[in-house]
């Protein structure tokens, strides 16, 4: 092999090996995730807790099960998201004072 | 490589069906919103001929309800709007070097779905009723309003909202990706700033609008229960969700405005904009606490002091960096070399009228002084004042300003002095007697008023003061058929004080805006090489081929089958037609999207040899 | 190289869906389109928040609402999002034929997950006479989970066009991007899912 095909094969195989290990990543993530639904799901069958543990308990597992899809599933972490990060978390502001309004000032 | 060579020549109509040029939609969003502009300031001097004289049976009340919802609705959403996107799409992406819009198709769509949404929304006068529970409908009202007019509105601005949001995203992708080289974000021209700024904005309230609309074209055509109480409905869930898009939306309208003024003040000062980083960092202020007040429009609904505190306090904060840009203009201003033409005189006008809407806003702001003057005058002279005084003056001041960039003619300077000062006038007679009479306690969206409460002469003034804007709008009217008809060819420079990059390429632009992509040295670009003694911007690329995008008639049928789409299911409790319909019109615009997805359009090519030849024929 | 030009493995970047112009905008305009629907989804969740308890006599979500099928929808989509991360996977490792199966893997799971939802809108609809009529509960429950259900159809509609129309043509500069954002799509019909089966069926369980 020339220099350059070695090169390029270097490339390759060096790629093909990051993705390898990204794609772990990401079976790790949907077991984590995997994990925290049965979690969510189980705190809700098992009577003896209390509604006001299991509301914000179930909420939080929530967050983190979509934290890690956004930045696994949907390559959040990776270089160049910047932008799209940042118009995401202000869609997540409104969406929040939105929701934060309905289930405080709404009369009732 | 290309695949459709566009050598077909094209008659004017289908040309503009189909266009996909920003330039071109910038024109047909011109026209649409022009004459929404003048059906609204109709819909204006029918109320103000029935109000100019107390007992007056001009018109009967159910009319007046029509009339006053669908000026409101008509102005912002029909009018403002599409006036405040034709400058977006004629002067952004000449501001920043690019050749096009992020996605050209959508643009169009965007204007398509305007349009068919504002013709719909108007079918109501000629099939039994206009909407009438006031443009911003709240539910208890609106869902017990007989006939269809509130299914008009429902209906129509929600494929005219379609476009609205498709239009944002397109201008936010643009601006983020498709700036010439050497253009930081530090160096945008604040025009496309508050374009920036907008466009985020809607990106965020317009889904709540959606949202909202949905739930009370269920709730009246599909039997839900959202709003009603009997079943469990609240009616404050409408108001909450059309707030926190409404609230957004006037900081939509009036950002545009402001950054219209900027670019006036520092040409016709012959000086750059004085504070620009300040300028900057007031907009994104602006655009960020206009998502955090919307609770303002109910302070008497009942929400409890705790709420009412937050809100008004917020409320005020927003005169922080409004405050700022007024200054900055100002100071602009000072020391400037003043040319006084005719979209300095209105950025000269819009400071004080502006202020006076911002400072009744503040009265406004505060919770319990709200109780007084909630639903009477005194808010309708507010609101008018901030918008006829910032959002008309801006988009006055902008048509003018950027008319011959877009059509490669001067608007007569006589006649546009003459617009202006009869407008001016016009529009303080009206609206700031109105502050006072809401003080005395008329209340507003009422459809006469009894004599003797000290009322008839402010009414009677008010009434003159829109018989002023109306000639105003002729004069306007006249300056532009003139002007077609006139065989002038504005420079490339038109004003010959540009500074930006608009004003180095021919006025109207090339197909193409560019040659050859430039390179953004500062700020100011074209001022930059001005006082380098250079007439054009360096290059930033050789010439070579330029890839264009194809016109489509998709658009136009998109947008036809959510037209078709509506007719049907607003008759769907009348007639047995209305759901097929329904589902027909549904089926066009679902088809028409597979078949842009389906049929491969790279495109054509302009070639290099082409603009070369042109280059030569200039020289020659 | 132009967008249609067929890749390799050696001339192929490792973004293929960011490498052109275009694919950049596509790239980012969609994240901006997920920023909007966020609100979008968070106005219908907030209204179903606010009406949630008022069932007009009628049922409760705690009359309504088991754990096995909703237990097994969440699977099925989680599932098809790991499958869709699969596909895109292969994309970038230049596999087209892999990514095309991962992806009918993902529709078929979509599928499935549609086929309950409507199976248990049918079961409250004729075991508890609970419809989007009933009351303001059921008009907002149907409305929030109906608008996912419908997004979740118009995903798998996308991504069936686009497997049949790029079927023969390999992998290109002009296709990587519309499987990319498709596929992002599909992740975040997943976010929402979790939101969905949190606040409206876990905490209507409890109470």
């Amino acid at each position: 092999m020339t220099t350059e095909e070695k090169n390029v094969r270097g490339d390759w195989e060096y790629r093909l090996k990051k993705n390898r290990d990204e794609m772990r990543m990401q079976v790790v993530s949907f077991a984590l995730m995997l994990f925290l639904t049965l979690v969510a799901f189980f705190a809700v069958s098992y009577d003896k807790y209390s509604a006001w543990f299991i509301v914000p308990f179930i909420l939080l597992l929530g967050v983190v099960q979509v934290v890690f899809q956004l930045y696994y599933f949907m390559h959040m972490s990776h270089r160049g998201h910047g932008t799209a990060a940042f118009f995401l978390y202000s869609g997540v502001l409104v969406a929040f004072l939105t929701v934060l309004t309905f289930l405080t000032i709404v009369w009732i | 490589m290309s695949t459709l060579a566009n050598t077909k020549p094209k008659s004017v109509l289908w040309d503009y069906l189909t266009t996909v040029d920003h330039k071109k939609i910038a024109i047909l969003y011109l026209v649409a919103g022009g004459f929404f502009f003048i059906v609204g300031g109709i819909e204006a001097m029918l109320i103000r001929i029935q109000l100019a004289v107390p007992e007056n049976t001009f018109v009967g009340a159910d009319t007046y309800n029509e009339l006053m919802t669908m000026h409101g609705t008509t102005m912002i959403f029909l009018a403002a709007m599409p006036l405040i996107f034709a400058l977006m799409n004629a002067v952004v992406p000449l501001q920043i070097g690019a050749r096009d819009v992020a996605f050209p198709f959508l643009n169009a769509l965007g204007f398509w779905l305007f349009l068919m949404g504002g013709i719909f929304l108007n079918l109501g006068w000629f099939l039994g009723g206009a909407p009438d529970a006031g443009w911003t409908s709240y539910a208890s009202l609106s869902l017990y309003s007989p006939g269809h007019g509130i299914d008009f509105y429902t209906l129509g601005l929600q494929i005219s909202g379609a476009g609205t949001l498709i239009g944002g995203i397109n201008f936010l992708v643009t601006i983020i990706n498709m700036r010439a080289p050497g253009m930081t974000y530090m160096r945008m021209p604040l025009f496309t700033w508050t374009v920036f700024v907008a466009s985020a904005l809607i990106l965020f309230a317009f889904p709540p609008l959606t949202v909202g609309i949905f739930l009370m074209i269920f709730d009246r055509l599909f039997g839900a229960n959202f709003f009603d109480p009997t079943l469990g409905g609240n009616t404050i869930i409408w108001e909450h969700l059309f707030w926190i898009f409404g609230h957004p939306e006037v900081y939509i309208l009036i950002l545009p405005a402001f950054g219209v003024f900027s670019e006036v003040f520092a040409t016709f000062s012959r000086k750059r904009l004085f504070g620009y980083t300040s300028m900057v960092f007031a907009i994104v202020l602006i655009g960020f606490l206009g998502f955090m007040v919307w609770v303002h429009h109910m302070f008497t609904t009942g929400l409890g002091p705790i709420a009412n505190a937050i809100f008004a306090v917020a409320t005020m904060a927003i005169a922080v960096p409004t405050g700022i840009k007024i200054f900055n203009w100002l100071l602009t201003m000072w020391g400037g070399s003043i040319s006084f033409t005719t979209p300095m005189l209105y950025a000269v006008s819009f400071i004080p009228s502006f202020v006076l809407g911002g400072v009744t806003g503040i009265m406004l702001a505060a919770a319990p002084a709200d109780y007084q003057y909630h639903d009477t005058y005194f808010v309708v002279a507010h609101f008018h004042y901030v918008i006829v005084g910032g959002v008309v003056l801006g988009l006055l001041a902008g048509v003018t300003y950027w008319w011959p960039k877009m059509f490669g003619k001067m608007l007569d300077e006589k006649l546009g002095k003459i617009t202006f000062w009869l407008f001016l006038i016009g529009f303080h007679l009206t609206f700031f007697i109105q502050h006072f009479v809401g003080l005395m306690g008329m209340p507003r969206r009422v459809w006469t008023f009894l004599d003797g409460q000290g009322w008839n002469t402010a009414n009677l003034i008010s009434s003159i003061g829109a018989v002023f804007m109306a000639v105003a709008v002729l004069v306007l009217v006249i300056n532009i058929i003139k002007t077609s008809m006139s065989k002038q060819q504005a420079d490339g420079d038109a004003w010959g004080d540009g500074r930006t990059l608009e004003w180095a390429i021919p006025s109207p632009p090339p197909e193409y805006n560019f040659k050859q992509t430039p390179l953004v040295r500062g700020l100011d670009p074209l001022w930059i090489e001005k006082m380098e003694g250079r007439k054009e911007i360096v290059p930033a690329e050789p010439v070579g081929d330029i890839h264009m995008p194809n016109g489509s008639i998709l658009p136009l049928l998109m947008s036809l089958g959510l037209f078709i789409a509506a007719i049907g299911f607003l008759y769907r409790n009348d007639y047995a037609w209305g759901d097929p319909i329904g589902a027909g019109g549904l089926f066009i615009t679902f088809a028409s999207m597979f078949l842009r997805s389906w049929i491969d359009d790279h495109g054509y090519h302009i070639h290099k040899e082409e603009l070369i030849d042109e280059e030569e024929k200039e020289v020659k | 190289m132009s967008a249609e030009e067929k890749l390799t493995r050696e001339n192929f970047p490792e973004s293929p869906e960011k490498a052109t112009l275009e694919g950049k905008n596509k790239f980012l305009g969609f994240w901006l389109f997920l920023g909007g629907e966020t609100v979008l989804f968070a106005s219908l969740f907030a209204t179903y928040l606010a009406l949630k308890d008022s069932n007009a006599g009628g049922a409760t979500s705690q009359d309504l609402f088991e754990l096995p099928i909703v237990f097994i929808a969440t699977m099925l989509l989680l599932t098809s999002s790991l499958t869709s991360v699969y596909a895109i996977y292969h994309m970038k490792n230049f596999q087209y034929r892999k990514m095309q199966i991962w992806f009918i893997i993902t529709i078929l799971l979509g599928a499935g997950f549609l086929a309950l939802e409507i199976y248990e809108f049918n079961h409250y609809v004729h075991e508890f006479e609970f419809t989007f009529k009933s009351s303001a509960f059921g008009s907002a429950f149907y409305t929030l989970v109906g608008f996912h259900g419908g997004h979740v159809a118009v995903g798998l509609g996308w991504f069936i066009t686009l497997l049949i129309r790029n079927g023969r043509r390999g992998l290109s500069l002009y296709n990587a991007p519309k499987f990319y954002v498709a596929s992002l799509y599909w992740h975040f019909i997943d976010v929402v899912w979790v939101f969905i089966f949190t606040v409206v069926y876990l905490m209507g369980m409890v109470g």
